[in-house]
Parts: structure tokens; C-alpha cells; sequence
């Protein structure tokens, strides 16, 4: 694997991370609890695109053969994506949506704390914009799961429910394989394992001001690293990809 | 159509740009002061419209009664002489 290989495979990663679980938050369109928070969610989604946008563009660029960020979102299949699953699962109900928004939030904002840093100077300023969303991304999911869990009874149950649910998937955000080491020797990448630490004190922090439970280290689901996912983003690509696909290089 | 049972109604006042005045924005629903503040940045300033927002608990505007327009206002509409028009604005003076 080459340099400018690796890069094109971070570069996607991380868009692949944005559009989904921007497809993902949009689907509340419409759906929220009330109207103010359907504004909330639809604009971290368009935070996403925005970001989705950036990345795919520049892997396009590294990648050299003239593809847009167009092309990469719409004509790649299921295992040519590389978002991590957490992205991808079904919304579930608004507290699930928000543990997924604060473990992924979270673990963005320590990040892309470091990704500003990186000696690549296009990640580097995608770090430094995405790091000003994602900070707010934060403070929203953080108050609406302490708010949630040190609620009700059936809303602290809904919180425990899903920390209990997706627990497994958080697992992949710290993985690193030969992509990150090649990339991190030059100062491009960043050392994913070293966020864990911080990242888990953080979510416990926050879940013990919201009275909940943090689930024991068990069994972490991996794979899309490699694009193997679970069976739910084939379906979030057919919708998305359709018309490109029914009628490629259709223009209005 | 029910009662608005969406929490409490703020109002939002949004500043365009440091040192202009607070403009009234509309309206947002909360249950604290953190999750307004959130929802009217949510809600109003999506298209770079501010740099810093109140609000305010919709409970704790007094207004005018409209029945009261007459001896609120009407009084003011004949005494030209409280407007300072008949003075010759300084060079160099803009907002006035």
C-alpha cells in the first residue's frame, strides 16, 4: 500500500463516517419529538453532508482519476464503504438516537481535536471546521441523554436500553489497522487507541450524571474496515443512490 | 388541533452583528434556559443571521393593553417639538 493508497482510504473513511449517519439524522426529518428539535437534527445532518462533501472531495483528489465526491457517494456498493456500523444502525427511538449521537460525538471531538493537527494540510483544516460542529453535536446529545436518563422512569429505562444496545459497536471507533500506521508515521493519521482513555471517561462522566449503567467490556462488533457491514446499509444505499443508479449522470 | 402541549414558550431576540441592537426573532419552545438557548440557535441562526441571542421566558413579557392605545400613545402624536428635527446634525455624526 502506498502513501497516496492510504490516504485515499482515510480520506473515504471518514467521509463514509459522515454521509451516513447524515442519511441516518435525516430520516428525523419531519419525525422529531417537536418541531425545534426536527431543526436540531436535520441541521447536525446538514453539518455531516457538509463535512461527507469535504472528505469525498479530497479522496477524489488523492485518488487522481477524476472522481467527484458525487461519484464516490453514489457509485460505490455496500462493501466499498468503510463508515463505521455504529453509523448505519436504524435510529431506533429519540433516546437511542441520541446515545449514538453522544458516543459518536464524543469520540469526534477528541478526534478531530487531533486530526486539526495533522501535517496534511487539507485534513487539517477540515479538522479545524468539523471540531466547531461537533462541539455543539456534543453538548446537545450530552443534555438530552443526562436529561432523558434522570428523567422519567420509562425514559431512563429507553437510555439504558440503548447504552445496553449499542455498546458493541463503539468498540470500532479505536481501531487502527495498516492504513492508520502507515499514514500516523508521517504525522496524518491519528492514534485512535489513544482517544479510548479519554473518550471512556467522558461517556462515564456523563452517564453517571444521567443515572445510568455503564455496560460491562464484552463482545465489539468489527468489520467495516474491511466493508463488511450489517444488513441495514445496503438499504440506506438504495435509497440514496437510486437515481444515479436508474438514470446515471441524470442532470435537472 | 389540542393546547400547545409542547413545553414553555421563550422569546427569542437575536444581535446581528456586535453592538446592534437585539432584534426580536419569533419563538421557541423549552423546558430550561440551556435547552432555549439551544433551540433558538437551532431554530434562528442557521443562516448566519447572529452573533449572540437571549431569551426570554414568553411568562415574563408585560404587555400594553390595546385598550390602552389611546392614553398610551395618542398624547405623543402632537408635540413635534420632543423631536430633535429642528437642529443642524454635526459633520460626522451618523447614528442619531
Amino acid at each position: 500500500m502506498t502513501q497516496q493508497q492510504a490516504l485515499y482510504k482515510y480520506s473515504l473513511r471518514l467521509g463514509d463516517n459522515a454521509l451516513i449517519l447524515s442519511a441516518r439524522l435525516s430520516e428525523w426529518c419531519s419525525n422529531a419529538p417537536f418541531l425545534e428539535e426536527d431543526l436540531a437534527l436535520t441541521n447536525m445532518a446538514l453539518d455531516l453532508i457538509g463535512r461527507a462533501q469535504a472528505m469525498l472531495k479530497y479522496a477524489g483528489e488523492v485518488d487522481g482519476n477524476g472522481k467527484t465526491e458525487d461519484d464516490l457517494a453514489y457509485r460505490r456498493s455496500e462493501r466499498e464503504y468503510y463508515n463505521n456500523l455504529i453509523m448505519e444502525l436504524p435510529n431506533g427511538d429519540f433516546a437511542y438516537t441520541m446515545v449514538r449521537q453522544l458516543f459518536v460525538s464524543t469520540f469526534e471531538l477528541f478526534f478531530f481535536e487531533e486530526l486539526q493537527k495533522s501535517t496534511d494540510a487539507t485534513l487539517a483544516a477540515i479538522g479545524a471546521k468539523t471540531l466547531k460542529e461537533v462541539k455543539y453535536h456534543h453538548l446537545h446529545a450530552k443534555d438530552w441523554v443526562i436529561r432523558l436518563g434522570d428523567g422519567t422512569a420509562e425514559s431512563n429505562r429507553r437510555v439504558q436500553q440503548a447504552v445496553n444496545q449499542l455498546w458493541m459497536y463503539t468498540g470500532e471507533l479505536f481501531e487502527m489497522d495498516g492504513t492508520d500506521a502507515l499514514l500516523m508515521k508521517d504525522g496524518i493519521a491519528v492514534n485512535a487507541e489513544h482517544l479510548k482513555m479519554g473518550w471512556i471517561q467522558m461517556v462515564t462522566q456523563i452517564l453517571a450524571l444521567a443515572n445510568i449503567e455503564l455496560p460491562a467490556d464484552g463482545y465489539m462488533q468489527t468489520g467495516s474496515r474491511m466493508g463488511i457491514h450489517t444488513e441495514h446499509l445496503g438499504h440506506i444505499l438504495s435509497e440514496m443512490q437510486y437515481l444515479q443508479r436508474a438514470y446515471p449522470d441524470a442532470t435537472w | 388541533m389540542t393546547a400547545d402541549n409542547q413545553l414553555d414558550v421563550w422569546e427569542v431576540f437575536m444581535q446581528s452583528k456586535p453592538g446592534a441592537n437585539y432584534i426580536h426573532a419569533g419563538s421557541i419552545h423549552a423546558s430550561d434556559k440551556q435547552m432555549a438557548l439551544q433551540n433558538a440557535r437551532d431554530t434562528y441562526s442557521r443562516r448566519g443571521e447572529g452573533t449572540s441571542i437571549w431569551v426570554v421566558p414568553s411568562s415574563a413579557i408585560v404587555a400594553s393593553n390595546p385598550e390602552d392605545n389611546g392614553m398610551f400613545f395618542d398624547p405623543a402624536n402632537d408635540k413635534i417639538y420632543r423631536h430633535p428635527t429642528f437642529y443642524v446634525m454635526p459633520e460626522g455624526a451618523k447614528a442619531i
